[in-house]
């Protein structure tokens, strides 16, 4: 029994114009402002929570890429942020690598894991993609409690990180820089470079190929786009881009723990991309402080019912907000624009 | 032979749970084309309602039939207020929605009635089945719950005139509405039933893995799997999945080496992924013929 479909129906992933992927220059430096200005004056607690935020903030970009760009589902990054997280740690722990030099392995190794996970998804789409993903998330503690790799990852107790300090540039010239500082700072800069490579992926050849494969594949394809290359493509950056996260959460945490990346994670990171807005990068900034600040408020409400807050706030994000801070932010810039004109 | 004609047993006894949840999650996809990540929270919450009127000293058939036509109810309702105004959204949208619900469902059941392990009656009782070890009268009755479940949704699908309208409305919705049929409702309705589904099943695996609020984590994995490999257009397939993953398991724990309860999971998602990769229909659905 076969049934004939039209193709017609909508995508999964409502369309986003290509220029509003980003923000303009001076909205941009403005939050870079803060972003550099705000530690200096906080607690070495709130630092490391902006930290987490900022680490979280380039896992949802990552998805966004594989979301909001090539359309594609992923409930699976938990997996790629604990491979990362992983391979920072067994690097430094057990080799001696420096931890910055572990990012770029982590994001290889990632890539390549996510390259090949993308060839199986490739047959796959919507609902069934979001399964597949959804499964390997599930699946992804129980591999790393796994016996044979115990010498490595530590099994079940895991493995310790050593948290790095301040380069010693800044004790000699006088200043006093807390660990947790430099590394928010460290984290800040690893940040802004994934976000610069990321929207300029977007604007390139490979980013409109991404494009239109989400709009219409079989378009896309008639003009010739390689489907199946920039569909795992898509999927091996996005993975590698989830990995170089993992690493520095492993960093920052200091500690690496099967149970640390469970599907929770992967649901937390979905719900951070829709926050924000799917397919608008700077959007994974309001969605990680989502991800990050929002169960604090959950547990501030009602101890209890937490979960259930957080549920009804995300309800009521999507019913008000259905493209989340995208549509906040568009919202404002008009604002301004009618004040301006009066 | 004996060892693994008695795995066999024991893999469809399991088999039995698997199959009951995805019978669930195949209705919901058959009516609404997505799947239901909160549906095991529904079945739990619908379970806890059954035991609550149970403590309070109502017959277990009373319960059973009572917590049925909350169910039902339930599922129209959430469907009503939350998922039918968001039907023109993006798949994505669905699916943060079906999270928000998995999350306040069981926050709800777990302050209401917290986070211990209770026993959960079965109405068939637990002694051995026809003098063998392996097999529980509860397993056995449930199996044959599950079956005869499974052949009044053929007849329902088959014989009478809402099943029809709602194959209709699920197949084909702009010609299903042009020839009168209530499409928006058959979806409600869709819901509904799959609820009712969901709390069958739900109160027929507490006896087995006892009741808590994350009691059907494990289970609706398993149950997807299952669905996934049946095809998730055809609810015959969802139960031959079912006890197809049963079996599947038991007997890759008993017979390949290193394989222990430590990576029942993984089992799960390796057999989704074949499945998918190589059958994407699974073994019963249909194929879709695009056509652009």
């Amino acid at each position: 029994m076969s049934t004939v479909q039209d193709v017609s129906a909508a995508p999964a992933v409502a369309a986003v114009p290509k220029k509003a992927m980003a923000l303009g220059p001076m909205a941009s430096l403005i939050i870079l402002a803060l972003l550099i200005v705000t530690p200096l004056f906080v607690k070495n607690f709130i630092i490391f929570q902006m930290t987490m935020w900022l680490i979280y903030a380039i896992a949802v970009l990552a998805l966004n890429i594989l979301t909001g760009a090539s359309g594609q589902f992923s409930l699976g990054q938990s997996a790629f942020y604990a491979l990362g997280a992983y391979t920072s740690a067994i690097l430094m722990e057990h080799v001696g690598v420096n931890y910055a030099l572990t990012l770029p392995v982590a994001g290889l190794v990632c890539f390549i894991a996510g390259f090949l996970f993308g060839l199986p998804a490739l047959r796959l789409s919507g609902i069934y993609l979001a399964l597949a993903t959804f499964a390997l998330a599930v699946a992804m503690p129980q591999l790393l409690k796994l016996g044979v790799f115990e010498h490595w990852t530590g099994g079940v107790q895991g493995l310790v990180v050593t948290k790095p300090d301040a380069p010693e540039i800044f004790a000699s010239m006088g200043l006093k820089v807390s660990q947790d500082m430099w590394l928010y700072f460290f984290t800040l800069a690893v940040t802004i470079v994934i976000y610069l490579l990321s929207v300029n992926l977007l604007k390139s050849r490979s980013g409109r190929a991404m494009m239109a494969i989400r709009d219409n594949e079989i378009a896309a394809s008639a003009m010739g786009v390689d489907v199946s290359l920039y569909k795992t493509l898509a999927f091996g950056v996005s993975a590698g881009i989830t990995g170089v996260a993992g690493g520095l959460g492993a960093i920052a945490v200091q500690f690496v723990a099967p149970d640390g990346y469970t599907i929770q994670l992967a649901i937390a990171l979905f719900l951070g991309m829709v926050v924000g807005g799917v397919g608008w990068l700077p959007g994974s900034l309001a969605g990680a402080a989502f991800i990050v600040f929002v169960p604090n408020i959950a547990e501030h409400i009602s101890k209890g019912l937490s979960g259930a807050v957080f549920g009804v706030i995300l309800i009521i994000i999507i019913f008000l907000l259905p493209n989340g801070a995208r549509q906040l932010a568009y919202g404002a810039q008009s604002l301004i624009g009618k004040l301006r004109k009066h | 032979m004996e060892l693994f004609t008695n795995q066999v047993l024991a893999g469809i006894a399991t088999g039995a749970i698997y199959a009951c949840m995805a019978l669930a999650v195949v209705m919901i996809y058959q009516a609404i084309d997505h799947l239901n990540f909160a549906q095991g929270e529904m079945a739990m919450f619908s379970t806890f309602v059954a035991w609550q009127m149970m403590q309070w000293g109502m017959p277990y058939w009373g319960a059973f039939a009572l917590t049925l036509i909350f169910s039902f109810v339930g599922g129209i309702v959430i469907e009503r207020a939350l998922f039918k105004p968001l039907a023109k959204a993006p798949v994505l949208t669905h699916v943060a929605g079906f999270i928000a619900l998995f999350a306040i469902i069981n926050s709800v059941a777990g302050l209401t009635w917290d986070f211990t392990i209770k026993q959960f009656p079965s109405p068939f009782g637990s002694s051995p089945f026809l003098g063998s070890q392996l097999i529980s009268t509860h397993q056995a009755g449930m199996i044959g719950v599950t079956l005869v479940l499974l052949v009044l949704l053929f007849i329902f699908f088959r014989y009478t005139r809402v099943g029809l309208a709602m194959r209709a409305a699920a197949t084909l919705p702009e010609s299903a509405r042009l020839v009168g049929i209530n499409t928006s409702w058959m979806i409600a309705l869709g819901w509904g039933m799959a609820a009712a589904i969901g709390s069958i099943a739900g109160m027929l695996i507490a006896p087995v893995v006892f009741l808590e609020p994350n009691m059907m984590g494990g289970v609706l994995i398993y149950g997807f799997a299952a669905a996934v490999v049946g095809g998730l257009s055809s609810p015959l397939g969802a139960v031959i999945g079912g006890f197809l993953v049963g079996v599947f398991e038991n007997l890759v724990g008993t017979y390949i080496p290193g394989v222990g309860n430590e990576l029942k999971l993984p089992i799960a998602l390796a057999l989704i992924i074949t499945v998918l990769v190589v059958k994407p229909n699974g073994l019963f659905g249909r194929t879709i013929v695009k056509r652009v």
